[in-house]
């Protein structure tokens, strides 16, 4: 057992964890933070797309031990006092979203994008989400959504 | 009646209500969960002392069990329980009943049948453990040669894979057939054209996002049983549980949780399910089991891989007399193909289509391979994918034959709109159809003259692009209780809504959404017929215990079924609240006219009640009309009297490298009709998703494997599901031509897109590879298949 210390969506929490610990595990299972979920077994998905440290990480490939002294934010930290952040929003009114499986995986990795690039072309969100799949939503109402949040006009 | 209009992708959004009382684009209730992480899906679920279950699986595609060690596992310290084949034979539980009246293997006891076979599990504390364990099991098998090719599966001296069943000498599986053959003969006798083409719809997967898995809880005080899983048919599924554990019906709950997408892939039984439930029985404490991607791809229900030889029969001036098929289906080592009993191709009989023919004749075979179960699923309705690819592909075929525009060759076959109800050679009977108006309004989207001239160009300059068409009349809405059925249950759905004193409202389905909006668009089909506002109408499903007895979603029939029995449930609602209107207005019910939302005395507007003035006095003091009870509810159980039939009109235009032969899918037009549309900001994100599906099984994905049965595809590095890079934006258009027997006009659309979208991107490639005299060439068309198809070497994906 490793002792590793990691601030999740704003929470300090002090553990011991198996060195084998998948974050994802240490997220779900451990914390109770069940709304980033696992989709793949390979690293492809992306439904499990957390920020750790100002990056966006699949939570899947990285070990907890990896984020001890870390600061971690999941789509269940980007809500604060009820008030949706931008992208929350559009994901809402432009319907990119269906069953909701890939959708908190998807938050993160465009808020990863807006950060570096705030004002993005379609092409360049296109790229941005390559890293993660989607089965219902055929990504153009993504897409659309992200552009929304970024204040752009759709270009196309 | 029908109104065309254009809705094309680059309209402004969120374009007219926000809030309709009623049908209209209307954000959804589910959104507000689903953006915060606060959805609940079945590996959310922690239960105190809750342990976790993994599954061993067989590394052979067909072998004997000799003998199965699990010592070493049970010694495991965080390990509390080991089972085998072997154990559950013990307890009569080794076999279940599949959704085809087959027999599976919950766990093996004889021997292996597929790679990815269930032959043990292990119950333990944490999920790493319960991995940790599967690696101490020694099993002994002894390898029998495995039955890959559907082709070679009926050869003489190939290995008998189901020597289970009693009597079984080969691997037969079932013979079907429909339409007339000496019909179909004669009208190909007296043909000026034929042409024939051996089509292959190759194996895929539905791969939805969320995995399958269940939470089984069996409390041994009360003896009741809770399973939170991951099915669309939470009551079909109590019900077959209660028939196989011997659990009494009221003493099982099934719960349908949030669920990751299903595509079908969630119809099913999976051993898993009963492996959580014995766990559960044998702990007393819950169990959960999720399985990992590989898992999901090697084990769980595929869709297709149907091998066909169609013919189609026209004259010279391109009447198409008639279109015949012989099929070759690989239904893997059990048939657990989900279809009514009465259809074990499912609807497959649909495959004339959207045309007009004299005859046509239908014979397939299905055998067994030493490969996973499945069929249907993955948007398929009951087989429709395939039928509707052979026939826009035969009709793309003879259109090459006869040098004639593909539109045009549609064009002058659709049955006509005054056809309608319109009986098929094959014996369906469609419901309403205007076609020749939707395929226009796609042609016009598509631009569709200048595209041929566009292509002209390029092709004078030696650049390869490709415009494919394609047109499909779907069936979905099983359906007629008289020819319907899942293993003995009707299909028809329940639907219970009731009016709080306050006049909230909550209605409960026996559908189960997996992301297609039904808690949104049941509300809005409900505030259409009575007046309440959908934000005051809550929807339930998914849970066996609080919701109506139906057979779930699938094969598009939320809205032909569930959807006809919220509005009739809705209207009976209604019809008491009119005669308690009567009494609060003191007139006759006869003199009351129903406003959306209020009854008013004819002639007199201001003398009016609200729905919500209704639902408190039918809760409140005061008398109630002579013979009317007190509040305001009903229920229904709705038997459809036939199907719906949606049709839709695609364009796609492609793009080829010509030197790495890489396809590009450029454009896609996407007309669909469904009849009424209750929300099309919904319709359209569902179309926009099967579209997807189309690229995806078109171009990239296949379940393949070698010639020891190893599974090729299994994992997301080799199954290959479209990104945001792969697909286009799309274009979506609509007309409506409603349903004339559904209580609002509305049909199902969900897999139309999915349906609909292969032919016309397969089309498209050929259309493109003309100037290397390609007729055929089949899915999935990646870079290197399409290389070969260039080089003359087009071969089947098998």
């Amino acid at each position: 057992m490793t002792r590793i210390s990691v601030k999740v969506d704003g929470t300090n929490y002090q553990d011991e964890v198996e060195p084998r610990l998948l974050l994802i595990h240490y997220l779900r299972d451990r914390l109770g933070l069940t709304g980033t979920p696992v989709g793949c077994d390979t690293s492809n998905c992306g439904a499990c797309t957390v920020d750790l440290d100002g990056a966006s990480v699949k939570g899947c490939s990285v070990l907890a031990v990896q984020a001890d002294g870390s600061e971690v934010t999941t789509v269940q930290g980007l809500t604060s006092n009820g008030e949706w952040t931008g992208l929350q929003q559009a994901f809402h009114e432009r319907h990119a979203l269906q069953c909701g499986y890939c959708t908190p995986g998807m938050l993160m990795a465009a808020r990863d994008l807006l950060r570096d690039n705030p004002h993005p072309t379609s092409d360049e969100v296109r790229h941005a989400l390559e890293g993660n799949l989607c089965r219902c939503t055929g990504y153009q109402n993504i897409v659309r959504a992200v552009l929304d949040a970024s204040e752009q006009e759709v270009r196309t | 009646m029908t109104t065309v209009s254009p809705n094309g992708h680059r309209t402004a959004f969120v374009d007219n209500d926000q809030k309709p009382c009623g049908h209209g684009r209307m954000l959804r209730k589910e959104d507000p969960r689903f953006v915060r992480g606060k959805g609940r899906y079945v590996d959310d679920l922690q239960l105190p002392g809750m342990l976790h279950l993994a599954v061993l699986r067989s590394p052979l595609a067909h072998a004997r069990v000799l003998s199965v060690d699990t010592s070493l596992a049970e010694a495991h310290p965080k390990v509390r329980l080991v089972v085998t084949g072997a154990m559950l034979a013990e307890k009569g539980l080794a076999w279940m009943p599949t959704l085809s009246g087959d027999v599976q293997a919950v766990l093996a006891t004889d021997k292996v049948r597929f790679q990815g076979q269930e032959v043990a599990f292990v119950v333990a504390e944490d999920r790493y453990a319960a991995r940790d364990a599967l690696e101490l099991i020694d099993v002994e098998y002894e390898a029998l040669d495995p039955v890959i090719d559907v082709r070679t599966a009926l050869s003489p001296d190939t290995p008998v894979i189901r020597d289970d069943l009693e009597g079984k000498a080969d691997n037969h599986c079932f013979d079907w057939e429909t339409g007339d053959a000496a019909e179909a003969e004669a009208a190909f006798a007296r043909a000026d054209v034929v042409v024939g083409e051996d089509i292959v719809y190759p194996r895929v997967h539905p791969a939805p996002m969320e995995t399958c898995g269940a939470v089984a809880d069996y409390d041994p005080v009360d003896g009741k049983l809770t399973l939170w899983s991951t099915t669309q048919a939470p009551h079909a599924h109590r019900t077959l549980y209660a028939l196989v554990a011997g659990l009494p019906e009221h003493k099982i709950r099934v719960v349908s949780p949030d669920i990751g997408g299903g595509f079908g892939n969630k119809v099913p039984i999976y051993p898993g399910y009963v492996c959580a439930i014995v766990g559960s029985l044998f702990t007393g404490k819950p169990v959960k089991w999720m399985e990992d991607r590989s898992e999901n791809l090697i084990s769980t229900g595929f869709a297709r891989d149907y091998v066909m030889r169609g013919e189609i029969a026209a004259t010279r001036d391109g009447k198409i007399l008639a279109l015949r098929t012989q099929v070759l289906a690989d239904h893997g080592a059990f048939n657990g193909t989900a279809a009514p009993v009465k259809y074990p191709a499912g609807f497959f009989g649909v495959f004339t289509g959207s045309y007009d023919l004299e005859a046509a004749y239908c014979k397939m075979t299905a055998v067994y391979t030493n490969k996973a179960p499945g069929g249907v699923a993955y948007a398929c309705s009951f087989r429709i994918t395939e039928a509707v690819y052979l026939v826009e592909r035969m009709v793309d075929c003879l259109a090459y034959e006869l040098g004639m525009d593909p539109i045009e060759l549609r064009m002058r076959n659709f049955i006509r709109p005054e056809q309608f109800p319109y009986r098929t050679r094959t014996g369906w009977v469609y419901d309403s159809g205007n076609y020749a108006p939707t395929m226009e309004l796609a042609r016009q989207m598509a631009g569709y003259e200048e595209l041929r001239a566009e292509q002209a160009a390029k092709r004078a300059r030696g650049e390869l692009m490709g415009i494919g068409v394609s047109f499909f009349t779907e069936a979905v809405g099983a359906g007629p209780r008289k020819d319907m059925d899942i293993l003995g249950l009707g299909m028809a759905d329940g639907c219970e809504l009731r009016v709080h004193p306050t006049g909230k409202a909550v209605v409960r389905l026996s559908v189960q959404s997996q992301g297609q909006g039904h808690e949104t668009t049941f509300a809005q089909i409900v505030a259409e017929e009575l007046g309440i506002p959908p934000q005051d109408i809550e929807v339930v499903h998914g849970d066996t215990d609080r919701t109506p007895f139906g057979l779930g979603t699938y094969g598009s029939r939320s809205t032909p079924v569930s959807g006809a029995a919220a509005a009739l449930v809705a209207r009976k609602v209604r019809d008491k609240a009119k005669l308690i209107a009567s009494s609060m207005l003191e007139v006759s019910a006869a003199d009351l006219e129903w406003a959306k939302g209020s009854f008013q005395v004819a002639g007199d507007p201001k003398a009016s009640v609200t729905i919500q003035d209704i639902a408190m006095r039918a809760h409140g003091a005061g008398d109630l009309p002579d013979g009317v009870e007190g509040g305001l509810e009903a229920q229904i159980c709705y038997n459809p009297e036939n199907l719906t039939y949606p049709h839709g009109a695609y364009i796609c235009v492609v793009d080829i490298d010509p030197g790495t032969a890489k396809v590009t899918v450029r454009r896609f037009v996407a007309v669909d009709d469904c009849g009424t549309r209750i929300n099309p900001m919904i319709i359209e994100g569902q179309v926009h998703g099967g579209l997807t599906d189309g690229v995806g099984m078109a171009l990239m994905e296949m379940i393949a494997f070698d010639e020891d049965g190893n599974c090729l595809s299994g994992s997301l590095m080799d199954y290959l599901i479209p990104t945001s890079l792969e697909v286009p934006d799309w274009e979506t258009g609509f007309t409506v031509t409603p349903s004339p027997h559904h209580p609002i006009g509305a049909k199902g659309v969900g897999e139309s897109a999915t349906v609909g979208s292969p032919p016309a991107i397969v089309n498209a490639v050929v259309d493109a590879l003309r100037p290397f005299g390609v007729r055929h060439a089949d899915m999935p068309l990646t870079p290197s298949r399409v290389w070969e198809a260039m080089q003359g070497r087009p071969t089947p994906p098998i």
